[in-house]
């Protein structure tokens, strides 16, 4: 197929960035998204245009490397990561938008590429178990039941990939919040610190400028993971509880 | 199996006679690990621990430790040297440590805990271990590996890692890759990211309390060595394009394998082998290069534009059941309308007693032959059709599709996805892809390279798995390096300190960044026509053709050709756009494209000097009458350690005996 791309260029930071047209031809079905743009850039080097930046490095859903805002949607039409977006989900002849990740949070560094740096800090700010290598109990002596350790692992699918902050007119993380929030509080081991790691993950995400919830839902509509909506009640519910034991 | 105790020795030294890469290296002293360790198998580590000299809590602050890499083992390693209370620099290329290409890891992780009463234990893990990767590793360092393998479970879990469970809330754990005992740990199709942010969240924690350093999307490029130590590293900060150096008293490699040099593989697309090999050519010895894990259950390339391979989980190989048509007219019909007496279900017919779970080298190999032999299924690419079936009809007639889908969903969605079919329809494609390597920088026992001050943990060395890795036992390892190996042996060395103090006008430190200076502004004013990216296809396709999975002499000798007339255009052809001062995803490409065409030249080397059929590499000219592959112990019973001979001279080989202790040498037959 041959289709139109309309694609966001910023050389870096601090420079205003426009949308360029670009049009590419002899499209397969069976290419995915980045392969697209793979076949862009080597036309681009060829006519001496420095090619487009983007981030990936799995390119198969698991990494969360890769993010674009394509046609206005995070990741696409699909429920997917961009790296398994296929272009069997376009046709002959579309017109396509893609834009990096668009979040303050996000700052832009060139291109399509963002940094995601705030989530890093958010999980330096409590998001781990503090188990110091070489202390740990022989593993069958905690048990975990069966439903809890499941949504635990649930939540624990999250990528990190920011597209629910991407999707969200607020700008606010907190489906990635919620999630690790569930996946550690489900937990035996995850019970000492639960009420310090709320609260600490919260303000560090507050901090870093995501906006707040208003339970809009486009967040858990936009991730790939199919992390669900009531993580964040969860978040809610484990904040409250640790403010009335006084954190 | 007899259980030895690791007294006497059981073979003798090999002797090579045959000579095939004569003219292309020169051989070398022959190569001891100083610290091997004798005595006794299964005390070896425990008596190491102990005999290795202590750091003081106090005296740790003041010592500093460079990690390149944050994966399993690199990100394991910072945790736990932060823990312990040393300064800890941690780099990565990606925007977050979390992305490590670990996180791909699908099928489990292996220990021997015996959970299942079924006969498990260290001696058997271990004894697997060495038989499975064909007598190519070292049996201590595999022991130990087998040995802190329980821990690791136990580690992992307190850290909050959700490994599947059963009702009663105990671990749950399955068989794995042909294994007779259920040791496999896993969390559902993505144990590999489950583990992965475990050790993340474990350094993440050490980063918030001050003892590790980050430095994500920074890359290093050059080793710093003064005094013949390893003292830091040169690195490029890929968005502000600065060169960075970072001095230390230690260095820790653990920057992954270097499938990638092939193109198309399971690997993700940054890795590469610019870590090791910037070492390698400023004396660290590279070891087995050619040593590369095909795995069988790949999705099918589909077309020019593919830039990577996705791996289907190998479980699937427990249920599904392969086989192409009997006649080459049948390939391009619908499989469903080929009737039961005209399939091959060749791995079946071949060796009736393991049939489908067959080792994964043999595995892939049939799969090449059948293909070879013109009965591939699937789209043509080039010539050929490379797929066979990889059926579940007769497994959803058992099970119903429900219980299919309750097992590998996520793996029939994901096929789905990447090939636009349904596999409840219709069965899956699958062909051999490059998937991990054995070969790596070579190490003794602490993980040292023969370069003091520079360690090595995870798939970017070479000890453990010889010339076969056998499925789940890489992540087993990687762990095993950064949580329980690497901090008890480093802090043997970092004992010496206080090192010599030096800072960033050392004339060495400043001749390793004039190096990486000069080496980007080479690569941006070549000028030329063709962009690193078509540089790093046409490489790929010389060494999967020549060096994949089957090899021959005459195969060898042309690819060496081919590949020095490739790395002769690529310094005067590369075509680099943009500058140096900003993010520029080309000029990153081009070093590592750079690194992996001389490294290919290496492994055609390796793999025309052992003329022998091992592990996942099979050597045409080593076969028995039927066909199997056939190794030669008394030959090639040994590490091949390769020493940089310089730009224009030749490598020098340097030769480990591998001598067993604990275990008997025997021929493979899954006949
Ligand atoms: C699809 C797939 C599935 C797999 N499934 C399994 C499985 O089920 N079980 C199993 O045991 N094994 C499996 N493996 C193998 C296993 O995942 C890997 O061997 C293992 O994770 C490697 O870990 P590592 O820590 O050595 O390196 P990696 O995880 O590859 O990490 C490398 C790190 O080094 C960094 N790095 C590299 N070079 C540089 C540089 N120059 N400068 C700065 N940083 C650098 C990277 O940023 C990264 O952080 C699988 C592999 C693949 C590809
Ligand atoms: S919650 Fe979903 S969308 Fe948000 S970071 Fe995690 S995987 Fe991505
Ligand atoms: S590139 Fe890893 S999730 Fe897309």
């Amino acid at each position: 197929m041959n289709l139109t791309l309309k694609i966001w260029r910023q050389p870096d930071a601090t420079t205003d960035g426009a949308m360029h047209t670009y049009q590419v031809s002899d499209i397969s079905d069976d290419m995915s998204f980045l392969e697209m743009l793979d076949v862009l850039n080597e036309q681009l080097n060829e006519k001496g245009e420095e090619p487009i930046a983007f981030d990936s490095d799995c390119r198969e859903g698991i990494c969360g490397m890769c993010g674009l805002m394509i046609n206005g949607q995070a990741h696409g039409p699909e429920v997917t990561t961009t790296c398994q977006l296929h272009m069997r989900s376009f046709s002959d002849g579309d017109v396509i938008t893609i834009e990096p990740w668009r979040a303050e949070s996000f700052p832009v560094i060139k291109d399509l590429v963002v940094d995601r740096g705030a989530f890093d800090r958010i999980i330096q700010s409590g998001g781990y178990i503090s188990a110091n290598t070489g202390s740990a109990p022989e593993a069958n002596s905690v048990p975990v039941p069966r439903d809890k350790a499941m949504r635990s692992f649930n939540m624990a699918t999250c990528i990190s990939c920011g597209a629910c902050v991407a999707a969200c007119p607020n700008g606010s993380a907190s489906l990635f919040l919620g999630a690790k929030i569930t996946h550690l509080g489900e937990l035996p081991q995850g019970q000492p610190e639960r009420d310090a790691r709320v609260v600490e993950m919260v303000g560090q995400h507050d901090h870093e400028g995501f906006g707040g919830c208003t339970n809009i839902g486009e967040c858990t509509a936009a991730c790939p993971k199919e992390i669900p909506l009531d993580v964040i009640s969860q978040l809610n519910k484990d904040l409250r509880t640790a403010m009335k034991h006084g954190h | 199996m007899a259980l030895l105790d690791g007294t006497t020795q059981l073979n003798k030294p090999p002797v090579q006679v045959s000579d095939d890469a004569r003219g292309y290296y020169t051989l070398g002293e022959p190569l001891v690990d100083p610290v091997t360790p004798t005595g006794p198998i299964k005390d070896r580590w425990t008596t190491r621990k102990f005999d290795n000299r202590l750091v003081n809590p106090a005296n740790r602050r003041k010592m500093s430790v460079i990690i390149v890499g944050t994966g399993l083992a690199g990100g394991a390693a910072a945790a736990t040297l932060g823990e312990a209370g040393y300064l800890v620099k941690s780099f990565c290329f990606q925007d977050s440590p979390r992305r490590a290409h670990s996180i791909a890891a699908q099928g489990g992780i292996n220990a021997a805990k015996n959970y299942k009463e079924d006969g498990d234990s260290t001696h058997r893990l271990f004894y697997d271990t060495v038989k499975g990767g064909d007598y190519r590793s070292r049996e201590s360092n595999v022991y130990r590996l087998a040995e802190v393998s329980a821990n690791i479970i136990d580690q992992c879990v307190a850290q909050g890692v959700p490994f599947a469970r059963e009702y009663g809330g105990l671990l749950d754990n399955r068989s794995f890759g042909g294994v007779q005992v259920s040791r496999t740990f896993y969390a559902r199709g993505q144990t590999g990211q489950q583990l992965l942010i475990g050790a993340y969240q474990a350094m993440e924690r050490q980063v918030a309390a001050g003892t590790v350093q980050q430095f994500t999307r920074h890359e290093m490029l050059e080793i710093i060595l003064i005094d013949g130590k390893a003292r830091g590293i040169i690195a490029r900060d890929l968005v502000t394009g600065e060169i960075q150096t970072h001095l230390a008293d230690a260095v820790v490699l653990a920057s992954g394998g270097y499938g990638n040099v092939f193109y198309l593989s399971t690997n993700a697309m940054g890795s590469n082998v610019t870590a090791g090999w910037r070492a390698h050519r400023k004396g660290a010895y590279m070891a087995n290069p050619c040593y590369t894990q095909i795995h069988p259950t790949c999705i099918p390339v589909s077309g020019e534009h593919q830039s990577k391979l996705t791996l289907m989980s190998e479980s699937l190989r427990n249920d599904g059941r392969i086989w192409v048509p009997k006649k080459a007219e049948d390939c391009e019909k619908d499989p469903r309308d080929i009737p039961e007496g005209d399939r091959d279900y060749y791995l079946e017919r071949i060796y009736p007693a393991f049939g489908n779970l067959v080792p994964r080298d043999i595995a892939s190999r049939q799969a090449k032959n059948m293909c070879d032999e013109g009965r591939g299924v699937g789209p043509k690419v080039g010539d050929f059709r490379r797929g066979v079936y990889l059926d579940f009809a007769d497994a959803i007639a058992r099970l119903g599709e429900d219980g299919i889908r309750e097992k590998y969903d996520n793996l029939f969605d994901m096929y789905a996805r990447i090939t636009g079919e349904n596999p409840y329809e219709t069965p899956m494609r699958i062909y051999p892809a490059v998937h991990y390597v054995m070969g790596g920088l070579w190490v003794d026992y602490h993980l040292q390279s023969n370069i003091p001050g520079l360690f090595v943990a995870g798939e970017a060395n070479f000890s453990d798995h010889g010339a076969n890795r056998l499925g789940a036992s890489a992540l087993m390892q990687g762990l095993a390096d950064g949580y329980f190996v690497l901090p008890n042996t480093i802090r043997d060395y970092l004992a010496d300190a206080p090192f010599e103090r030096i800072d960033e006008s050392h004339p060495d430190v400043v001749a390793a960044r004039t190096d990486v200076e000069s080496r980007i502004s080479t690569f941006l004013s070549i000028n030329g026509t063709r962009s690193a990216d078509s540089f790093h296809k046409e490489l790929g396709t010389i060494m999967w053709e020549y060096c994949g999975m089957e090899r021959s002499e005459e195969g060898l000798r042309k690819a060496i050709d081919l590949i020095r007339e490739l790395k002769a255009s690529f310094w005067t052809d590369l075509k680099v756009l943009g500058t140096a001062d900003t993010l520029n995803q080309s000029l990153e490409k081009a070093g590592r494209v750079a690194d992996f065409i001389e490294l290919g030249e290496l492994m055609c080397i390796d793999a025309l000097n052992r003329r022998e059929s091992c592990g996942g590499h099979f050597r045409a000219e080593s076969q028995t009458e039927d066909g199997e592959a056939l190794r030669h112990d008394e030959e090639f019973a040994y590490v091949a350690a390769w020493e940089w001979g310089g730009d224009n001279g030749q490598p020098v080989l340097h030769k480990e005996d591998l001598i067993y202790t604990a275990i008997e040498m025997k021929q493979r037959s899954y006949k």
